[in-house]
């Protein structure tokens, strides 16, 4: 079942002709497809309880934020850059958020301050965003080290805001973000569904879209041709930061609470393997969407399958390593055509 | 005697497409051998096939008369066939030893590198080549036609007996093509065979014995080209008459008589910190002018500082009579100017981008509305150009690194000439496009100089110059020097101004900025 939530947003690049009539069926996205159905037929087979609605909303719920996550990081390697900061940026969000709707003001007004904290943690993000994104385009500062600043820095912030405690609370409405239902399934779910959709159209149908893969497939001939490099790179670093913030709060409302020093840990890693193994070309150029979805429910599933059948979590994490590398080993071109 | 390399009957399918479609190469021990052909005839599927890249769907290959199937470029290298590629494969950063002993170096019995050795090894070879250079500095320092040599040397250093050279001449100015041609003349004297790749058919008739000829795949004839006039190799090669060729003329830059006076851009002392010093020149509507000058001497920079890319320190440009000082390649589209840049892989093609979506780039924002791209507006003009302008391509949709180096030219003039530019700016249009897309290309441009459109061109074959360009502008280091008109501009008395232009300057670079009209002002402007 697991299947169709995301066959679905596979759509826009597997199965409509109409987005990309170079490839109508795009070999990647149909692999991916396949391993994916590969893995549920296995869970169907040897694992206890699969079969239930339970299941699907806990992987579900799951894989929403490093799917978030991972089509920000989209946009960015799209570009031929990489962001690391983004585990930082959803540790600072998640921790802002409760910091306002818990404060004196928040108590006062419960429903407008929650809507604020939302504003206010995604508005810090975007700031992140801009940060990087400046550092990259402006001044030409290698995307890696550019965001290495806030890889260290943003979670070190977000712990000194919250003294380094956990915070815990009770706010019903801010906690739909994470453990909200729609038609059955978790809220968040449904949020990347929407969220897929509307970046993968704007990649295949505006202008922003041909710009950032021209920037990423050679920027050299991108700004010979007119195309706002800077501005383009720019906003990519912002959409994925904003992402991650989202993601962040996210993470926060599915615990009730706000951990500084856990939140979104290693994300950058889970997101980055999500895009790579559904087909972003670190080199740029590329932003596959419907695949990066797929590559993200599969590491997840994985993950799922190897705890629920009594797989310890690091034998878990070798195993996400060895997909990495069979992603990377199929996108390494061999020899000739 | 027995032929080196015997290919026969080569065919070669991608899936549905053939690549190659019978065709064949003979090449003797010793022999300068040219294969020659439009773009897309096959020479590099073929070329690719022999040195064991690709494996050949069908027909047979004899290296002295045995039977052969190299598995690949390293096998067909230790059986002594060597390739010299139009991007050169080697290693910038690290020595010129180290780059030319790369996978072969000479080993301690312990397996360590005998670097001693090696650096021996390459100073003889270079030597031989008639070259002294310090083997341990890294590539880089180095220029590109002595890179280029340096992968020559790593090729004769492995005991070969052919050399394949692709395009080895496109990046390299006289003085290195003159001495590239003493290397092969030496291999020659060695008993190495060359097989020799070019489009400019000069440099074939200097240094080629024979030559095969290619057309659609398969090999239509082999010439010894002392026998061969010029004019029925390019028949050959086009698949055409000679009466006919002679008959459309081989001048395709027609001469246009134009009484139009008005000024579309003036350029006074323009100079820019990359290289342009103080350049004038004015164009007018309809016109074309040309920018002579051996490399170096600041064309490219010119078109540069016009597009917007090189930030002017100096000097004053206006068009259609007003101020134009564009600061991003933006602002210059935006103003109506256009640059098609030299080099076509780095600064033009976006290679995994369709026909379509490279065409459209800069025309993307009047084919938008409210920032969502007008998909049948956008097929609609993708499809215009590429019937106007004959551009050979499976289908909009097929990425344009797929496309011969021709076809990719035709795709970036209409990227440009479907922006409606007043001013065409062409550096080395032609340059490594076969015969038959030079003459599209060149027709394409008159037609839009016809419809009142400006060009001016950087060409280095002055053939072009003399024979397209209203006036030329003669540049030397930075500085225009002189102008020269049309009618009676001839290509010799490009040579003898260009040439000049250097003597003088050899005379006492002090003057030079009194003698150039271009710098007349620059006394008072350097004065604060």
């Amino acid at each position: 079942m697991t299947s169709l939530h995301s066959s679905r947003q596979a759509t826009p690049r597997s199965a409509s002709p109409r987005w990309r009539q170079a490839m109508p069926v795009n070999p990647r996205s149909l692999a991916l497809l396949v391993a994916l159905l590969a893995l549920i037929l296995f869970n169907v087979a040897i694992t206890p309880n699969f079969l239930e609605w339970q299941t699907l909303s806990v992987n579900v719920s799951q894989v929403s934020t490093i799917a978030i996550v991972a089509i920000g990081m989209t946009l960015v390697i799209a570009t031929g850059g990489i962001d690391l900061s983004v585990g930082a940026v959803m540790a600072l969000a998640g921790a802002l958020a409760p910091l306002i709707f818990l404060s004196e003001f928040g108590q006062q007004a419960p429903l407008a301050m929650t809507l604020v904290a939302i504003v206010v943690a995604l508005a810090v993000a975007v700031a992140c965003g801009l940060f990087n994104g400046v550092l990259v385009s402006r001044f030409g500062v290698q995307p890696i080290i550019a965001t290495l600043v806030l890889f260290i820095s943003g979670r070190g912030l977000a712990q000194v805001l919250t003294n380094g405690n956990l915070q815990t609370f009770d706010n019903p409405a801010f906690e739909f973000l994470g453990a909200g239902r729609l038609l059955g399934l978790p809220f968040q779910g449904w949020l990347v569904v929407v969220i897929a959709l509307v970046v993968a159209w704007v990649i295949a149908r505006t202008r922003y879209g041909r710009y950032l893969l021209a920037t990423g497939g050679n920027p050299q001939a991108a700004r010979m041709a007119g195309v706002p490099v800077t501005r383009v790179k720019l906003a990519a670093y912002t959409s994925c930061a904003l992402l991650a913030g989202l993601a962040g709060l996210i993470t926060v409302a599915i615990n009730s609470a706000s951990d500084a020093a856990k939140n979104g840990n290693l994300m950058e890693l889970d997101a980055i393997a999500a895009a790579v193994v559904g087909g972003a070309l670190l080199k740029g150029g590329k932003a596959p969407i419907a695949g990066v979805i797929l590559g993200a429910a599969i590491i997840q599933l994985v993950r799922y399958t190897l705890l629920a059948n009594g797989v310890a979590d690091e034998v878990a994490l070798v195993v996400k390593a060895a997909i990495i590398v069979l992603a990377v080993y199929l996108q390494t071109p061999r020899g000739a055509h | 005697m027995t032929a080196l390399i015997d290919m026969r009957d080569i065919h070669k399918r991608f899936g549905g497409t053939v690549a190659l479609d019978g065709a064949s190469l003979t090449i003797a021990p010793g022999e300068v051998h040219a294969l020659i052909g439009q773009n897309g005839a096959g020479k590099s599927t073929l070329i690719k096939v022999l040195t064991g890249v690709y494996t050949p769907t069908s027909g047979q290959i004899l290296l002295d008369g045995e039977p052969v199937a190299f598995s690949g470029p390293r096998r067909a290298q230790q059986a002594g066939v060597a390739t010299i590629y139009q991007e050169l494969n080697l290693v910038p950063l690290r020595s010129v030893t180290e780059n030319m002993m790369m996978g072969f170096e000479p080993l301690h019995w312990w397996g360590g590198i005998d670097w001693p050795q090696a650096h021996r090894r390459a100073r003889t070879v270079f030597e031989e080549l008639g070259l002294d250079i310090d083997v341990r500095r890294p590539l880089s320092e180095y220029s590109t036609a002595i890179q280029q040599l340096v992968a020559i040397g790593r090729a004769v250093s492995q005991q070969v007996r052919l050399v394949i050279m692709d395009e080895p001449t496109s990046s390299l100015d006289e003085r290195e093509v003159q001495r590239l041609f003493e290397v092969i003349r030496l291999l020659k004297s060695q008993g190495t065979s060359v097989l020799f790749v070019s489009h400019f058919l000069e440099e074939l008739y200097a240094v080629c014995d024979c030559a095969t000829i290619m057309r659609n795949g398969a090999t239509v004839e082999q010439r010894t080209l002392s026998e061969t006039p010029r004019l029925e190799l390019v028949a050959s090669m086009l698949g055409r008459k000679t009466s006919d060729i002679q008959a459309s003329g081989t001048t395709s830059f027609r001469e246009m008589e134009l009484d139009t006076d008005e000024t579309l851009l003036e350029v006074e002392s323009l100079a820019t910190d990359k290289g342009l010093r103080g350049a004038s020149l004015e164009v007018h509507q309809g016109e074309m002018v040309g920018l002579g000058g051996l490399l170096g001497a600041g064309r490219s920079e010119l078109a540069r500082a016009l597009f917007g890319l090189d930030r002017s320190t100096r000097g004053s440009m206006r068009l259609a009579g007003q101020r134009y000082a564009p600061r991003h390649s933006r602002d210059a589209i935006a103003a109506g100017v256009a640059l098609l840049s030299e080099d076509r892989k780095v600064e033009g093609i976006i290679p995994e981008m369709s026909v379509r979506e490279n065409m459209t780039l800069p025309l993307l924002g009047t084919l938008s509305r409210r920032g969502v791209i007008q998909r049948r507006r956008e097929r609609e003009l993708a499809a215009h150009f590429i019937e106007a302008l004959k551009i050979k391509t499976a289908s909009m949709e097929q990425p344009i690194g797929q496309l011969s180096g021709g076809n990719q030219q035709k795709v970036l003039l209409a990227r440009w000439l479907a922006t409606q530019p007043r001013l065409l700016i062409l550096d080395e249009p032609t340059r490594g496009v076969d015969i038959g897309a030079k003459r599209e290309i060149q027709r394409i441009v008159q037609d839009y100089q016809a419809q009142g459109g400006a060009v001016l061109m950087i060409s280095s074959e002055f053939e072009e110059l003399a024979e397209g360009a209203q006036r030329v502008v003669i540049m030397h280091e930075g500085h225009s020097t002189r102008v020269l008109d049309n009618p009676g501009l001839s290509e010799d008395a490009l040579v003898t101004a260009i040439a000049t232009a250097q003597h003088d300057r050899a005379d006492g670079a002090a003057r030079d900025d009194e003698r150039s009209p271009a710098t007349a002002t620059d006394h008072q402007e350097t004065a604060p």
